[in-house]
């Protein structure tokens, strides 16, 4: 499902010639990483908490082998995902405020939103 | 089949078919109006995982605030009565695309996941099933509450990046104020 997302918005922004199409198709791709990221936070372990099983002298191996009530660090282990994912939108947001800046910009300098014919850099 | 898998399903063929729209629609403005859709979605499903707190970040800062920017910059560029400009389709970027797409969802689904269902609970020698439910109960609190510990975390472990997260946004903001005005100056 994520995956699919992310290939029709990298569809979109490899193919598109309108910068705010391949904006918004962007915008798509970050919301597919997202959705990646809160699944395995949800569905998977971390690594480190299924070798700590053998490890008996970890917490969060105590609580798998032995089924004791998880302790607050091991807990929040759990939520990293979450986490990650609320910086990606925070970061997302910036991009789209300075991106729409620049895209503004262009359109005053060139009288244009087709990526062609921003050729500046052309030499 | 569940009810939840029923919803999963919907929700994710809305998600997509809306997605397909944004990328292949003709008026740009449509575009933009279906993104909102593929943004809802998103955060229906963020609902079904127990992010319940991301589900309402998303819905605040994606519908509520990107896209709108971005409905702003449409109207300020294109001329919203002769619709979108040029349109491009590429059948090769399209089988490239596809094609990672394929490899992706086949390493996904072949890649042994550690799941809490298959490997997290194994009643271990020294362990009872009432232990092992006791473990279950916990992990189902933490998703349960994930407002209180996602704001623990942030304030705690996850500070630094929370600063530099926040200098980057002021960053930002100031970056698009000095784009808009300079161009202003010129002209």
């Amino acid at each position: 499902m994520s995956a699919i997302i992310f290939g029709i918005g990298l569809y979109g922004a490899l193919s598109k010639k309108n910068i705010l199409t391949v904006l918004m198709s962007i915008e798509l791709m970050f919301n597919a990483v997202n959705i990646a990221l809160i699944a395995f936070s949800r569905y998977t372990i971390p690594q480190g908490m299924t070798v700590a099983k053998s490890a008996l002298d970890e917490e969060i191996g105590l609580a798998l082998a032995h089924g004791t009530p998880l302790g607050d660090t091991a807990l929040n282990t759990l939520l990293t995902g979450q986490i990650f994912s609320i910086f990606i939108i925070a970061v997302a947001a910036a991009e789209v405020a300075l991106a729409l800046g620049i895209v503004i910009a262009i359109y005053r300098n060139r009288e244009t939103v087709d990526l062609t014919n921003v050729n500046l850099m052309k030499g | 089949m569940s009810l939840l898998d029923i919803i999963f399903g919907v929700i994710s063929l809305v998600a997509i078919a809306s997605a397909i729209s944004v990328v292949n629609q003709r008026d740009i403005f449509r575009a933009a109006l279906f993104l909102v859709v593929s943004f809802l979605a998103v955060a229906a499903l963020f609902v079904l995982l127990n992010a319940e707190f991301l589900a309402v970040v998303q819905v605040l800062v994606y519908v509520g605030a990107v896209s709108i920017l971005i409905i702003f910059a449409i109207m300020l560029t294109s001329n919203v009565q002769t619709g979108s400009t040029s349109h491009g389709f590429s059948p090769l970027i399209l089988i490239l695309v596809a094609a990672l797409t394929a490899l992706i969802v086949s390493t996904a689904i072949s890649t042994d996941w550690n799941t809490w269902d298959s490997k997290g609970f194994e009643v271990s020698p020294g362990g009872t099933e009432e232990d092992l439910s006791n473990t279950e109960q916990g992990i189902k609190n933490v998703f349960s509450n994930t407002t209180v510990v996602i704001s623990t975390l942030i304030m705690t472990r996850f500070v630094l990046p929370m600063e530099v997260v926040s200098v980057v946004l002021l960053a930002a903001v100031i970056g698009a104020l000095a784009l808009v005005r300079d161009t202003e100056v010129e002209s």
